[in-house]
């Protein structure tokens, strides 16, 4: 059994090889949403999702240590068996009323919010047409349910057409599942174009919207709403675990006969419910997103900031500028001693490797947040451009030449 | 020509333009171990042939597909089907 494993050891050891581990990094401190100390150093964090920077929001802190106060720490176990307290009804209630839907469903994580979502919408006899860059939690959840699953290029409406009509003489419901931003590259879906597919086959469409929600849309409802189709989206899924700043999952949707979704969504069942602090946290976490839309624009302007320094320092990025910014690697082993270097510079990243990213390319991903002022962004350039020169990425004197 | 020359064919096309025709394709033909295909480039093929034979492959059915004879099978299957 463990032989299934040497591979992967093998492959760690590489990775590791060049310097830390970067699957393993362990933070002394966090001293707030932008900054941590690693190995007794202050370093800036350039890779964690926390695109509102509320993880140090003071009233959200409040209302968790409140709820620990009143309700103790934990629920110890699944809604279903242990009941559900009133902070679980009423943080779905004021999750579908953000998002303007009937009902809300709440998970433990995003992942089980997918895992439980599709392996239960989609049954025997069903179709799953899933995008080829899907997160994990999409390709799990859609292993765990019964459906027949079909991968279809990658933000390829056209592709996605094609499969469609060759099921189209097939019995059983087709379900589509899209991301709203796609956590690697940071590009967004081609919405309205999937909606067009999705109604001319009578389809059913669900929007992971785990990166876009509080990010894109005029009230931070996500691409959806950005784009003006939310009618059109049978599902909203997402996390709370990035802008929102806590952890946990979601499935929201107008339609009145999916309660049943709680008895049969086996990562809702049989997995234990939030406990009180997030709940609390992740409640007032919406609050703070409606009353703050600023953020979102700081967010924005974050975002175009890094892109644009990265572009003009010479590197060639991947998708238009987002709170998610990507530099492909030109390998392997450039990517581990890019993101080295930028951590002995005082920069955490991620580095994410293939078969996780799309193509199985190698990239450092950055994502920013609302939180890092325009000085810290233009540190975080700076060591990039030092480290791309020294690595010969970029040429010498671009920089200094804008 | 039969099915499984015509599905044969369009094989060898998608490997050459992958650039991974690299040793005498046969029926035997381990995807892995003769072709070296990795799970990133299996699917870009995977997406390749179901492209240039206008079919799907179900995701469930890839994990039984380990020689280009048993691809060759599910793809007269499935090529049959959708015409
Ligand atoms: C698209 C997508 N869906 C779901 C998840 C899972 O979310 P969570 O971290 O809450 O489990 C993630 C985050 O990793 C994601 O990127």
């Amino acid at each position: 059994m463990l032989a299934r494993f040497r591979a992967l050891r093998s492959d760690l050891a590489t990775v590791t090889a060049a310097g830390r581990d970067p699957f393993g990094v362990a933070f002394d401190a966090i001293l707030s949403a932008t900054e941590a100390i690693l190995d007794g150093k202050r370093v800036l964090l350039l890779g964690t999702n926390n695109y509102l920077g509320l993880t140090f929001d003071q009233d959200c802190i409040d209302s968790a240590v409140a709820a620990t106060m009143a309700q103790g720490t934990g629920t110890t176990g699944s809604r279903i068996a242990n009941g559900t307290y009133g902070g679980h009804a009423a943080l779905e209630q004021r999750l579908a009323r953000f998002l303007g839907r009937r009902h809300a469903m709440v998970f433990t994580t995003g992942y089980q919010a997918n895992l439980g979502t599709l392996s239960a919408l989609a049954g025997r006899g069903d179709h799953l047409l899933l995008d080829a860059d899907s997160h994990a939690s999409i390709y799990d959840g859609a292993k765990l349910g019964n459906a027949q699953v079909t991968r279809f290029r990658h933000n390829d409406p056209d592709d996605l057409r094609r499969r469609l009509r060759l099921l189209a003489d097939q019995p059983g419901e087709k379900l589509i599942v899209l991301e709203g931003i796609y956590s690697m590259l940071g590009d967004t879906a081609p919405l309205r174009e999937m909606v067009e597919v999705k109604r001319e086959a009578g389809a059913w469409l669900l929007v992971d919207e785990a990166h876009s929600l509080g990010v894109l849309g005029a009230h931070g409802r996500g691409l959806a709403e950005a784009e003006g189709v939310e009618a059109d989206i049978d599902f909203v899924v997402g996390t709370f675990s990035k802008s929102l700043g806590a952890i946990g999952g979601f499935c929201a949707f107008d339609l009145d006969d999916f309660g049943a979704l709680r008895v049969a969504a086996r990562a809702y069942m049989f997995t234990a419910s939030l406990p009180p602090s997030i709940v609390a946290s992740v409640s007032q976490a919406i609050e703070a997103m409606e009353a703050q839309p600023q953020l979102r624009n700081i967010l924005r302007r974050n975002g175009q900031r890094l892109h644009a320094g990265l572009a003009a320092a010479g590197f060639a990025l991947g998708a238009m500028p987002s709170p998610i910014v990507s530099l492909p690697m030109p390998d392997r082993e450039t990517a581990i001693r890019f993101w080295n270097q930028l951590l002995d510079a005082g920069v955490y990243t991620n580095l994410a490797l293939g078969p996780a990213t799309p193509g199985g390319k190698p990239l450092l991903r950055m994502s920013v947040s609302a939180a890092l002022t325009p000085d810290q962004i233009d540190t975080a350039i700076a060591a990039f451009t030092q480290t791309g020169q020294r690595l010969g990425l970029i040429a010498a004197g671009m920089a200094a030449a804008e | 020509m039969s099915d499984e020359q015509l599905v044969l064919r369009e094989i060898t096309g998608a490997l050459e333009e992958l650039g991974k025709r690299t040793v005498p394709i046969t029926l035997e033909t381990s995807l892995l171990h003769d072709l070296s295909l990795d799970s990133v480039t299996a699917l870009d093929f995977i997406m390749q042939l179901e492209t240039r034979l206008d079919t799907i492959i179900p995701m469930d059915g890839m994990a039984e597909i380990e020689t280009i004879g048993d691809l060759v099978g599910v793809l007269t299957r499935s090529t049959s089907k959708a015409a």
